[in-house]
């Protein structure tokens, strides 16, 4: 098949032991070691404060990896398209409204409706940066965050113009963490553009394959890549954060895995 | 861009299995609306239900996937000769090289709602039958889309509510159009759930009668279900006249409110303008419009405002919700089906329950069926979190 090519210009990073991409950086190389620590959830100041209460755990990730990626790409997010995949969206906000469901009063908060659709960190996304241009909302179990890369690359490739990915996961409560056992919140943003351009940091070149995907050396990273969907781009983080040239492969949908060849920006 | 056509179709709602059915149900000006009923639904509204979808259990080998959704899924795919179409494109293209798009809200969380009712009173744990990845998953849809035609190309659901199956025609037309892929199953298909109903409930958006969408007297939505398909391929295959064609895509965000709409439809218009642009059609070129229409006091203000700024306050439209109920994530998908129809027959369907177009809405909203050919036709989908989608459909010369 055809491959598909988009230059990064900028990385969000959010999860267990990592705080942002400078320091994840630091750490998905080895240079630093890694050490496992619960994901801090931080807080949001780009909403304003009455839709800032009312945001749950997957738009604060989500936001805060996406203005992050846009950051350090030097672009203004309110011009970019977006891609937000998530495997699972609201996890607790799910269960608070299933257990509502069931309690038989069935009455719901309007809040936590609105807060329920796949999409609502898109919409958040929109309130918070201004961005008018088309927002997409995609899950594919495992795969969202493989199914997330090929929809910006496709944008790029097609509209020629640069996009925002952001791919999240949060955990679930009980009862549903038993059937789906997210371990902790992660979230990952990229900003990739149709040519290279002064902010370029590499090149990334995706095909579908076949090839096993690569694991994480450290064995706590491991864990954290296989438990949250959108962790499987770990391999990927830590060949940008080794600023090498290199191919690496990520898990897509099985049995098809997605190879990335990984250029120098310059 | 570069037109797709629609090689295969099919739709099954309240409004009828298959498209034979559902013409029938247009053509009649009828609803397909009833009273909710009362297990497990529990509210006083109308709801557009499919009540053929519980005689349909899934085969043994996608019993992993069984939850309503899937079922109804599986009826719609078996309408129209769809299935058969598509396995049909595989050998031609290859499984591989057919993708599956599905738009969904809400997957199998029906299944989920109720096993919450039936956790264990001791330890809180679900019900052992309790499936996740096949039923729960917001992807559960396309996996089994995937799964039950036999096709091994890349999947994806767009979730983003009441757009999501209008934008998987903008995403497979990408795809397509990127060479990662060379066909595409594109679709929606959404099932009545305690979610939804309560939750427009709580948001009071949902009326105790049919909707009535543009009427004076409109007080809110009918929730439906729907599964409707189409089958995307590049238009120099085989372009027969007569042949149904996506011409445009138009996707935005209004960046306004995660439930209400931009009050002068800033982001519908900008959705339209790119649909037409892609389309490289004028708006005066626009025949018909299927509008998104949700029957809400302040949704069809703020899209009458945006159809009359881009495409003038004169083309004939209609919303085909008074028939169908709003299907959410299905909704996109079911009336690009309505819109591939009335190409095909040459008829703008009429807005049935509709009898007073509200006349502070300046738009030109069809009451009565109206025979005529047509060769462009726009829908509108518009969603929670302000995201919107314009798709423009033309019949083949």
């Amino acid at each position: 098949m055809s491959s598909l090519v988009g230059y990064l210009e900028g990385v969000g990073l959010l999860g267990p032991g990592l705080s942002d991409w400078q320091r994840g950086a630091h750490l998905l190389t080895g240079e630093t070691p890694w050490a496992p620590a619960p994901t801090v959830i931080p807080v949001l100041n780009c909403l304003p404060s009455a839709e800032r209460r009312r945001t749950g755990t997957p738009v604060r990730i989500a936001l805060t990896a996406g203005l992050e990626a846009t950051a350090n790409a030097g672009v203004d997010p309110a011009g970019l398209p977006a891609i937000f995949s998530s495997s699972g969206g609201d996890g607790q906000n799910l269960h608070e409204i299933c257990a509502a469901l069931a309690s038989g009063e069935r009455q719901l908060s309007p809040t936590r409706f609105h807060n329920s659709v796949h999409n609502a960190p898109s919409g958040y996304w929109g309130i918070a940066t201004g961005a008018t241009a088309a927002s997409n909302a995609l899950c594919a179990y495992d795969a969202s965050f493989g199914a997330g890369l090929l929809e910006a690359l496709t944008q790029v490739h097609v509209e020629q113009r640069a996009v925002l990915l952001v791919a999240y996961d949060t955990q679930y409560p009980e009862p549903l963490r038993g059937a789906r056992p997210i371990p902790d919140a992660f979230a990952v943003a990229l900003v990739l553009a149709p040519e290279r351009r002064p902010a370029t940091l590499a090149r990334l070149e995706v095909r579908l394959g076949e090839a096993p995907a690569d694991d994480m050396p450290e064995p706590g990273l491991e864990v954290v890549r296989q438990g949250i969907p959108a962790a499987r781009c770990l391999p990927l983080l830590a060949q940008l954060a080794r600023k090498r040239s290199g191919t690496v492969v990520l898990d897509y949908l099985s049995p098809w895995t997605l190879r990335v060849e990984v250029g120098p920006g310059l | 861009m570069k037109p797709l056509i629609l090689s295969a179709y099919t739709a099954t709602s309240c409004a009828g299995q298959g498209t034979q059915a559902m013409l029938e149900t247009l053509r009649a000006q009828r609803t397909g609306l009833t009273p909710c009923p009362p297990e497990p639904f529990d509210l006083n509204t109308y709801v557009g239900i499919v009540p053929e979808v519980d005689a349909w259990p899934l085969p043994s080998h996608l019993d992993a996937f069984d939850c309503r959704n899937n079922r109804l899924a599986l009826l719609g795919l078996f309408q129209d000769g769809f299935a058969e179409r598509v396995r049909a494109c595989a050998v031609r293209h290859g499984g591989t090289r057919v993708g599956v798009f599905m738009g969904t809200s809400t997957s199998g969380i029906l299944e989920t709602e109720l096993a919450f009712a039936t956790r264990d009173p001791q330890t809180g744990a679900l019900p052992g039958d309790f499936r996740y990845a096949g039923a729960h998953n917001t992807f559960s849809v396309a996996a089994f889309v995937l799964r039950a035609l036999g096709l091994a190309g890349p999947a994806v659901v767009i979730s983003s509510a009441c757009s999501s199956s209008g934008k998987v025609f903008a995403s497979a037309r990408r795809a397509i159009a990127a060479g990662l892929i060379d066909a595409a199953v594109v679709g929606g298909v959404d099932s009545l759930c305690l979610t939804t109903l309560h939750g427009f409930n709580s948001l009071q958006l949902v009326s105790r009668a049919p909707v009535r969408p543009f009427d004076a007297a409109r007080d809110g939505i009918s929730i439906g279900e729907a599964a409707a398909f189409a089958l995307l391929e590049r238009a120099d295959a085989t372009c027969d006249p007569g042949s149904i064609l996506l011409l445009g895509t138009g996707e935005s965000s209004d960046a306004h409110h995660m439930s209400a709409p931009h009050p002068q439809g800033r982001g519908a218009s900008e959705a339209m303008r790119q649909a037409l642009e892609s389309s490289g059609l004028a708006p005066g070129q626009i025949d018909y419009i299927n509008f998104h229409g949700t029957g809400t006091p302040s949704n069809d203000e703020a899209e009458a405002l945006a159809v009359a700024a881009v495409l003038g306050p004169d083309v004939p439209g209609s919303s085909t919700k008074g028939a169908t109920g709003h299907t959410l994530g299905a909704a996109g998908a079911l009336e690009a089906v309505i819109c591939a129809l009335a190409l095909r027959e040459g008829f703008m369907p009429a807005g049935v329950n509709t009898t007073h177009v509200d006349p502070a809405l300046r738009v030109n909203y069809l009451i009565e069926n109206r025979r005529v050919p047509l060769k462009h036709v726009m829908s509108n989908s518009f969603g929670f979190g302000g995201s919107n989608c314009s798709l423009v459909f033309a019949r083949g010369e």
